[in-house]
């Protein structure tokens, strides 16, 4: 195990009761349970408070544009294999700007861990609804009520047979850095889709509110049953389910790669006589 | 001195199979010694309508395509009505028997009764071509044997049976067409188009990751990184969209590959944003812009110069890149090359244009100097002091040390915010302007650099033609026609187009009687940069915008009527 302190102690751009914090602080946990070292870690983020996170763990990272952080984090991880690649983000930069990118990413099905601080609402542009704002309710920008309905990334990941898809909760911070040690030990694309209060922005989706709702999945769940796994992604009201949701055996992008592509990239380089005979075929 | 060419134009409906006939002519007449230049025109849709396949083909040089037609192989009645009006004196249309060839020299061959099916129909044609063109039957018999030995002994013999009936037939026929006079070259030369040059040069680089979404004509870059590219380990992933595209390209950089996009006007637009991440991450990335008409969808698969505006002012804020303009096959290697090269370098993306017709178009290539390639600029794997790392460290060139992650144990972060030297997001507005400055400061390195335009033709023109990427071929052409009517003439063309040393054109410029700026879009972009950087304004613009490539002739009707 790397000692936690190793991942860094940062001063944060986040609000003081933000669960940004606590998520955080379960994935320094869980790299610490995976034993990678702060230089095997690559995290790309996109764009908003989540997105600053890898700002604040000692990692290498590619804090890139909104709704972009999957694509780079598949360039890497495919050119790279000397490091784990997370991505991260925020519920607006993951479903809204980036939603091309994560139904791609989960058809490619490259071997990555996707981690999305859904908190229901734009924080950092002050309280507009996000893609999994429920429908009907009131924001600042939204006043009558949001008009479409809520994107359900747990139901749609287990459509598209993702081989990991979890629900985690930010204050259930052990619980968390544990399906995020999983997610990044399953091969293939990992999504854990993260519930996390907004203390500024969101005055609905509370930690009471969370609190009266979560519950653990327990032994009697089998992730790997597809069809129990559809109807648990639909359960969000009442009654939320965090867990492993789904784990599926689809086989990861990597093992169709043409077995003449050499990786690391880093270190691949032309094979310039094979060059040479492939232009004189043009002659 | 006479016009020594012969324009073979190829016409008939997509599908038909025109540009097999095209190909497999065209590569005979390289390997037999002649020069070629060869023109695609083809309509965006997957079968019917009216494409042309010309050749072009000289024992002398040829720069560029000509409208008038010597040959005319018309696989339908609708190719000899569209292109009887372009026939020269010597012309002669061939056709099926059953085509109308009334009014037109024409030689009507009995595909039916030659060919024991209809697909053996294209093997007739080079028969009957071979045998008018006087170009001996071994150059090629050698390449129907090459492309039929994976089908068999069987298929091989069956085409050679064909081909030479066919060729019997056109000799009996009696058939009347100059002869082409003897090739010249002995040398081995690639047959070989712009689009697949440039490929060739990313992958001497080193080019080891490709993202693309297709968009003609920047397919064939993607094709040929498929088909050779995967052999030399790269890997080559079609994206979802062009944003992703370049955004995987950026990751794939950032973690080690060398990285290049290949993408037209349309999809070059929705890039840009990862052009300003490239520029803000210092990210190396290779953008290779095969222009064709806009705006918008345009005319999807047709030919202009349209886009360097686009690829000037790409991304948001400032940030230095340099941008290239190839004019031959060549010159599409090297540059690609340079391009890689510059890229990581200079830590900032990097473009190099091409258009619809050098894309397609096949000449005969002098086979390139691998080993006088500049050595590649290449990142450090591992340094010295991990903890000490600074992706960004500040430094007088404004290049800083580029780490490779999971390689050591230091860290690399990068950050599309201002960031600090860590690569950490700032809002400290010196450090701010530090960067800034630094970024920029790499400008010096990238016009130290530049590519100087190349001067061919009178010292003291009195017509001097400017111009840029693929009209080059047609602007030496135009220019040897004026010397030929005893005007001084000379060429001045731009190879990089972006940034530009003034010290490389306005003395020569200063020496020119009539300047002429010759472009290939409406608005005369290349000309339009430079006085918007020298005060200098071309005596014209010779311009074309209705798809087709800028011809020789084009530019002398131009000059003619002033």
């Amino acid at each position: 195990m790397i000692p936690l302190e190793q991942y860094g102690e940062f001063e944060t751009a986040w609000c003081p009761g933000c669960g940004n914090f606590a998520i955080n602080k379960a994935l320094k946990k869980a790299l610490s349970m995976l034993d990678l070292a702060p230089h095997k870690v690559l995290v790309c983020s996109g764009i908003g408070q989540a997105a600053k996170s890898p700002h604040y763990l000692r990692c290498n990272c590619f804090n890139g544009l909104h709704g972009r952080s999957l694509p780079p984090a598949q360039g890497a991880a495919l050119a790279n294999t000397e490091v784990a690649v997370f991505a991260e983000s925020g519920d607006g930069c993951s479903y809204g700007e980036g939603g091309n990118h994560f139904l791609a990413a989960m058809r490619r099905n490259v071997t990555m861990t996707y981690l999305v601080h859904d908190n229901q609402i734009y924080g950092l542009t002050k309280g507009q609804a996000s893609p999994t704002t429920a429908q009907g309710q009131p924001t600042k920008f939204q006043p009558a009520g949001v008009a479409s309905m809520a994107f359900n990334p747990i139901a749609v990941a287990v459509t598209m047979d993702t081989p990991f898809v979890a629900r985690g909760y930010a204050a259930e911070v052990d619980h968390l850095a544990d399906l995020i040690v999983q997610a990044a030990r399953h091969p293939g694309f990992a999504l854990v889709d993260i519930l996390q209060p907004c203390v500024s922005f969101n005055k609905v989706n509370t930690y009471a509110w969370y609190k009266a709702r979560c519950y653990k999945l327990g032994a009697d769940y089998d992730p790997t049953d597809r069809n129990a796994a559809m109807l648990k992604a639909q359960e969000f009201g009442d009654r939320i389910p965090i867990g492993v949701i789904y784990k599926g055996t689809r086989a990861p992008y990597e093992g169709r790669i043409d077995s003449r592509v050499r990786r690391p990239l880093a270190t691949s380089k032309p094979d310039m006589a094979k060059l040479a005979s492939m232009l004189e075929s043009y002659a | 001195m006479p016009d020594s060419s012969v324009n073979i134009v190829i016409g008939g409906e997509a599908g038909q199979g025109l540009v097999t006939v095209g190909d497999f002519l065209a590569k005979a007449l390289m390997r037999a010694g002649y020069e070629i230049v060869v023109t695609q025109d083809y309509q965006s849709r997957i079968r019917g309508g009216h494409n042309t396949y010309a050749v072009r083909v000289s024992p002398e040089p040829v720069y560029g395509p000509r409208e008038t037609i010597d040959l005319l192989v018309a696989l339908n009645a609708e190719t000899v009505a569209l292109h009887k009006g372009q026939l020269t004196a010597k012309a002669l249309a061939v056709a099926d028997e059953s085509v109308d060839l009334s009014g037109v020299p024409g030689l009507a061959v009995p595909f039916k009764s030659l060919c024991p099916k209809p697909i053996f129909e294209n093997i007739a044609a080079l028969g009957v071509l071979s045998r008018l063109l006087c170009l001996d039957a071994a150059w090629l018999e050698g390449i129907v044997s090459e492309v039929f030995a994976r089908k068999g002994e069987e298929a091989v013999a069956g085409n050679l049976k064909v081909f030479a009936a066919a060729r019997a037939w056109a000799e009996a026929s009696g058939a009347g067409f100059s002869c082409m006079p003897p090739p010249m070259r002995t040398d081995k030369r690639l047959f070989m188009h712009g689009n697949e040059a440039l490929a060739f040069g990313a992958l001497a680089a080193g080019a080891n990751f490709c993202s693309y979404y297709p968009m003609t004509p920047a397919t064939s870059v993607a094709s040929t990184f498929v088909d050779k590219g995967t052999k030399l380990g790269m890997l080559v992933e079609q994206a979802e969209d062009e944003i992703a595209a370049i955004n995987m390209a950026l990751g794939a950089s950032y973690a080690g590959a060398k990285a290049v996009v290949p993408t037209s006007g349309g999809g070059f637009a929705l890039m840009v944003e990862g052009v300003s991440l490239a520029g803000m991450t210092e990210t190396p990335i290779v953008i290779v812009l095969a222009q064709r008409p806009g705006p918008a969808t345009g005319l999807p698969t047709r030919t202009e110069q349209g886009d360097l505006n686009m690829a000037l002012y790409a991304g948001h804020g400032d940030f230095p890149r340099a941008i290239y303009a190839p004019g031959t096959p060549e010159q599409c290697f090297e540059l690609a090359y340079r391009a890689m090269n510059q890229a990581e370098k200079w830590q900032s993306p990097m473009f190099v244009l091409t258009d619809q017709y050098l894309a397609d178009s096949y000449r005969a290539v002098v086979p390139f100097d691998l080993a006088a390639l500049e050595p590649m600029a290449e990142p450090a794997l591992t340094c010295d002091d991990p903890a000490g790392y600074r992706r960004y460290a500040d430094t007088p060139c404004g290049v800083s040390p580029r780490l490779i992650p999971g390689f050591g144990e230091h860290l690399v972060v990068l950050d599309s915010d201002e960031h600090t030297a860590d690569g950490h997001i700032t809002e400290d507005l010196t450090v701010r302007i530090q960067m800034m400055d630094k970024r920029m400061r790499k400008t010096e390195g990238i016009v130290s650099s530049i590519v100087p335009p190349t001067f061919e033709g009178d010292e003291k023109p009195d017509i001097l033609l400017a111009c840029w990427g693929s009209t080059y071929g047609p602007a030496l052409e135009a220019a040897q026609i004026l010397r030929e009517r005893g005007v001084r003439a000379a060429v001045i063309h731009f190879s990089q187009v972006y940034p530009l040393n003034p010290d490389h054109f306005l003395p020569v410029f200063a020496k020119a009687g009539r300047t002429f700026m010759v472009e290939g879009n409406h608005s005369g972009q290349l000309a339009q940069l430079i006085r918007q950087q020298t005060g200098y304004a071309f005596d014209q613009l010779i311009t074309r915008y209705d798809g087709l490539p800028v011809t020789a002739a084009h530019i002398m009707d131009r000059l003619d009527r002033l």
